[in-house]
């Protein structure tokens, strides 16, 4: 049997705003599925239905209230909902990729830098990392003078696909993608999805949010339906 | 930087507290830091962070509790059992402190390059050549130009003392930096060029930072953990993105919704 790369079993998240008088909402509950390499699950439900805080769990930015979040480094499981925060930090480091549609510019760092850098920090090796980014880079058609320059004042489309291809660079076997395809024009969805296929090739296990119909048709293995995971709103 | 998961803690606080006679400084303060990590405190004026920050420098007396710290030899000692020539060797050579007025962490007297080949000396450096040569070089990595080494910090802007500071601190190699405040004296594009150089330097060094701070977006840009901080106690600490993402107690709720997009 493959062993799984995530796994989740049980998992509730609630958040009470203090602000708002201890409101509490409750976002899922019970979330139970699990990803083999190779694979590519994508969470499927309407805006809402708690899929983003799922992805959030899992990447230990959102904080998980009940159950078990699992996540294969090397030949030990850990457990995400429990982790101390530098062992997160270390599965970030080298097994865990989160790409969202939002840079999180930071300054003065050129573009391909910043992607060849993500592929330098796990690991890959300095010239490999240098000629992963450009092809990535031209890939997504991001043009090539803008490359030495730092994204800040790169249109909105130029920033995502830079955070696509930095996102993309790294060899992680856990990828974590958070509608990285919102606004890209079907040129540029084409190409995630085809970075995609490879990812799964070579073994990584995928879960992700994907708004536009035809790419979740053509990445996904297996849909998991979120609302089943609907808590209970009397909570 | 975090490869090595099964080391011991560089430092380890354990029941820290300290009272100003009536009036509580801070207490019951526990945490471990791993080489490697960037811890910042964050909390607002009066909510004790500062006190921690001077017990944890040994520049106050605990009234409660310990501090574990691994010298460089591997053995752990409690700070506050060290000699008094000890504690002052560790502040010179394996420590630095990055403090929020350039003036009291400068020699304000004394040359840019002068400021740097101090802290050198001090740990033994003895040919003029190769400290002028260090400290041009460190005055280089950050960002301030060579040529400017014989002038005093009197004439530096604020942004440029903080980076000749940082400068003094870093060229004996520390493990551990503190740093109180090390950017709100400054302007607000002064401070996004500071956190870079920062934030360069901590990664690159491997450099464990205790980081005080009341500014939630200096926190998230170069720190691993958060503690935060509220009337003297520790009230919600861990990952930093996951602390200001999804804060769980009220007062952090209330700081992270109090500014614009941290």
């Amino acid at each position: 049997m493959t062993q799984n790369l995530v796994t989740l079993e049980g998992v509730s998240k609630a958040f009470t705003l203090h602000l708002r008088d201890g409101l509490k909402i409750s976002v899922v509950d019970s979330v139970s599925f699990s990803v083999k390499p190779g694979e590519c699950v994508v969470l499927g439900g309407p805006s809402g239905a708690g899929k983003s805080s799922i992805l959030k769990m899992i990447y230990g930015n959102y904080r998980c209230d009940h159950g078990r979040i699992l996540v294969r480094d090397g030949d030990e499981d850990i457990d995400v909902a429990t982790a101390e925060p530098r062992r997160i930090l270390a599965l970030r480091g080298s097994v865990m990729g989160y790409v969202s549609q939002f840079l999180r510019v930071i300054p003065r760092v050129s573009s391909l830098d910043i992607v060849a850098g993500a592929a330098a920090d796990s690991g890959v090796a300095q010239a490999e990392a240098w000629a992963r980014a450009e092809r990535l880079l031209t890939l997504l058609n991001v043009p090539e003078r803008l490359w030495s320059l730092p994204p800040a004042t790169f249109s909105g489309g130029e920033q995502q696909r830079v955070n696509i291809a930095r996102g993309l660079a790294a060899d992680r076997p856990v990828l974590l993608l958070d509608e990285p395809t919102a606004s890209l024009d079907a040129a540029n969805r084409a190409v995630v999805v085809r970075l995609i296929e490879e990812k799964k090739r070579a073994g990584a296990a995928i879960i992700g949010i994907f708004h536009d119909e035809d790419v979740r048709q053509q990445v996904a293995d297996r849909i998991v339906d979120v609302t089943e995971f609907a808590a209970s709103k009397a909570a | 930087m975090m490869a090595k998961l099964n080391d011991k803690p560089l430092l380890s606080a354990r029941n820290l507290g300290k009272h100003y006679g009536q009036r509580l400084g801070c207490r019951d303060v526990n945490f471990d830091l791993y080489e490697g990590e960037v811890l910042a405190v964050v909390g607002e004026s009066g909510s004790g962070k500062s006190t921690l920050l001077g017990l944890l420098a040994t520049e106050l007396s605990p009234t409660a509790g310990a501090v574990n710290y691994r010298m460089r030899d591997g053995e752990t000692r409690n700070l506050f059992d060290l000699s008094e020539a000890e504690r002052r060797f560790l502040l010179r050579t394996d420590w630095g402190f990055v403090r929020q007025d350039a003036r009291d962490g400068l020699r304000m007297g004394v040359s840019a390059g002068g400021n740097v080949g101090e802290r050198l000396m001090a740990v033994g450096g003895r040919h003029y050549g190769r400290i002028r040569d260090t400290a041009s070089d460190w005055l280089n990595r950050v960002e301030i130009e060579p040529e400017r080494i014989d002038d005093l910090p009197k004439s530096f802007s604020g942004g440029m003392r903080q980076r000749l500071q940082i400068a003094r601190n870093l060229v004996t190699h520390p493990r551990l930096v503190f740093m109180d405040e090390p950017t709100s004296s400054l302007d607000v594009s002064v401070q996004a060029r500071l956190l870079d150089l920062i934030r360069g330097l901590v990664s690159e060094l491997g450099l464990a930072v205790i980081i005080v701070t009341h500014d939630l977006a200096v926190a998230r840009l170069l720190s691993h953990r958060i503690m935060v901080m509220r009337q003297g106690r520790v009230i919600e600490t861990g990952l930093t993105d996951q602390v200001l993402d999804d804060p769980r107690e009220a007062y952090t709720q209330l700081l992270v919704s109090s500014v614009l997009a941290a």
